[in-house]
């Protein structure tokens, strides 16, 4: 099976969140940038598994500047066969979903494998665009992943259990929670992703079709009000008269 | 400015977050002077859609369930029957299913999750998962906007209006819905929740969470958990909030026995009034929270849950 994993690039979950220019864009000083939680956990662990179990290939491909390259090594520190980047700024959604489906109509691959979404922008969005762009079935925020032959079956969290969908390969597939376990790398694996294939492609450029105006921060929260242990059984009553919302 | 917005029928009923999608895009209507027209299908009273503001529905009833590319085919030709140049859908699942796709394939500028009415071509959405708010905007002529769900509200401002027949093809289904499992047909759903009560590693094991449970019911309230608790197997996976797992915006929601680490605050920030029992003084949760209790859960949550059922008995 030939496997696609789409990799974005996000600041450490506990970074500090400041803008620069005057608020134009994320400041960048001192922030550690990690793998998106959701491709490396769940979509590049997944997809790995899928290649051990059933043989084939992994390729990681991220769009953006050479500052991508590190968290690239990680993914095939992880186990990726090899990566691509696409040397494009990651102007917006759209931008990035074409560049990703232009390279990927040529390949052959059986199964596109993104995050459900990115920690930074929130979009949700890239791998329904990819999913278009290729006219492949797309299966949003699969929680279980399983391939027999050229159906995959997945399971995806609703309401009060899950809902079990099938589609046919080739398809574009975002992963939630649960896909798969958390895999660190080893020494062999760091050792070896130093000398893994990265592609480095200087596409054309795409106009994007929205861009960010400003940044701000959430208006700061009042003081905590502190209720004695003892006088638990006010604060049903503060929450009606005072907060308004039993 | 004319705004097409998809309504979604989950099994004959309008989820919360469809009635959102509708409020947010006729008051957005309302407030450019332009008109707003709702799609939806499979069978369904579709008359009540007028209740929240839109000015026509239009109305599939043959097509029963559909996966994104169906209703990205529906949403486009209802778009163009009544000469929309936005659509808005949810920011849930089938929002994010089809949006992206009928953004491609419209060649629509598009801004998912907003949280509040757009201002000319600039839509404002948290980004961060939450910790910070971007405004966006849209340069094409056409856009698509997905509304974050239990953000802006259901409002019901109209009155029940018309409802059309429309007829469209709409393609064959790629992805097929096998089976349905469901844990627990009762409660109310999570993403849905008013008001959500939610415990950490502070309650020891899941043996003890009959007090969480019990106060949720007597709040009304759906129950949730942080993530170690559902890793571990104490509570279904579906009740892990944060930024690994579902993020949600109720009116109240009360934290026991969570430290408050960033990624569990991420995916609970947005919530209107936050309540924190916490025996440790110095947990993190007390920074982000409205009302604060320091004490043993088990002291404190059955004395909330007596003075529950004694506020339930006057009202
Ligand atoms: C990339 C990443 C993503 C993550 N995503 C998430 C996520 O989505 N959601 C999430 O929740 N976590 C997430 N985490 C984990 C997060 O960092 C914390 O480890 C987790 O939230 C802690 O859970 P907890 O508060 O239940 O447990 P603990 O941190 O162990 O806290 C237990 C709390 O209970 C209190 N306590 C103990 N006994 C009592 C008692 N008798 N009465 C009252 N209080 C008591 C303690 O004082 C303590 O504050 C993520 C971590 C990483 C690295
Ligand atoms: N610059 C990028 N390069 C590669 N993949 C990306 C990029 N941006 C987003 N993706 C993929 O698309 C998913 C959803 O991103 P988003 O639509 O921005 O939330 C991510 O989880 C990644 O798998």
């Amino acid at each position: 099976m030939k496997l696609l994993v789409c990799i974005s690039k996000a600041p450490d979950t506990t970074s500090k969140i400041a803008f620069a220019n005057g608020n134009t864009s994320f400041d960048e000083a001192g922030v550690t940038f990690i793998v998106n939680p959701y491709d490396e956990w769940y979509a590049l662990v997944r997809a790995l598994e899928l290649k051990e179990a059933q043989g084939g290939s992994v390729t990681v491909i991220s769009v953006g500047g050479s500052d991508y390259e590190q968290i690239i090594r990680k993914a095939l520190a992880i186990g990726a066969d090899d990566a691509v980047r696409i040397d494009a700024p990651e102007t917006d959604a759209l931008s990035v979903a074409k560049h990703i489906a232009d390279y990927a109509k040529e390949q052959g691959f059986d199964l596109i494998l993104t995050g459900k979404e990115t920690i930074n922008y929130n979009g949700s969005i890239v791998p329904g665009m990819l999913a278009e762009l290729l006219s492949f079935p797309y299966v949003t925020l699969a929680s279980k992943l399983h391939v027999n032959g050229n159906v995959a079956t997945c399971e995806r969290e609703i309401a009060g259990g899950v809902e079990v969908l099938e589609v046919t390969l080739p398809a574009v597939i975002s992963a939630a929670k649960g896909m798969a376990e958390q895999r660190i790398p080893n020494m062999k694996g760091i050792m070896s992703a130093r000398t893994k294939p990265l592609q480095v492609i200087t596409p054309v450029a795409f106009a994007a079709n929205t861009s960010v105006q400003n940044f701000e921060m959430p208006p700061a929260k009042s003081a905590c009000k502190f209720i004695a242990p003892e006088q638990a059984a006010d604060l049903i009553q503060l929450l009606h008269t005072e907060a308004k919302v039993i | 400015m004319n705004i097409l917005v998809f309504a979604e029928n989950q099994n004959g009923k309008f989820p919360k977050s469809a009635l959102e999608a509708v409020s947010f895009a006729a008051a957005w209507a309302k407030s450019v002077g332009g008109s707003c027209t709702a799609i939806t299908h499979g069978q369904i009273d579709a008359s009540v859609l007028g209740n929240y503001g839109c000015n026509r529905v239009l109305h599939l009833a043959s097509l029963a369930a559909a996966d994104g590319e169906q209703i990205t085919a529906l949403v486009i030709a209802a778009a163009e029957k009544s000469a929309a140049n936005t659509i808005v859908l949810s920011h849930d699942t089938t929002g994010k299913s089809a949006a992206p796709r009928i953004a491609v394939r419209w060649n629509a500028g598009i801004v998912s999750g907003a949280t509040a009415i757009p201002h000319g071509t600039t839509v404002k959405k948290n980004v961060f998962s939450g910790k910070a708010i971007a405004h966006v905007n849209i340069t094409s002529e056409k856009q698509v906007v997905t509304v974050l769900p239990n953000a802006y509200g259901v409002h019901a401002t109209g009155a029940p209006c018309a409802v059309e027949a429309f007829e469209v093809s709409v393609p064959a289904a790629r992805v097929v819905v096998k089976e349905v499992k469901l844990e627990s047909a009762e409660g109310i759903p999570l993403p849905e929740a008013d008001k959500v009560v939610s415990a950490g590693r502070g309650m020891k094991g899941p043996e003890n969470w009959g007090i969480i449970e019990e106060l949720a019911k007597e709040l009304g309230a759906a129950t949730a958990c942080s993530r170690p608790v559902s890793d571990i197997g104490w509570r279904p996976h579906h009740e892990h909030v944060g930024q690994t797992g579902i993020a949600i915006r109720p009116n109240l929601y009360i934290a026991v026995g969570i430290s408050g680490a960033i990624q569990h605050l991420a995916g609970v920030n947005g919530s209107q009034v936050i309540v924190v029992i916490n025996k440790d003084p110095e947990a993190p949760f007390f920074k982000a929270a409205d009302y604060g209790i320091v004490g043993d859960a088990f002291e404190v949550v059955p004395q909330l849950i007596a003075a529950a059922k004694a506020f339930n008995a006057t009202k």
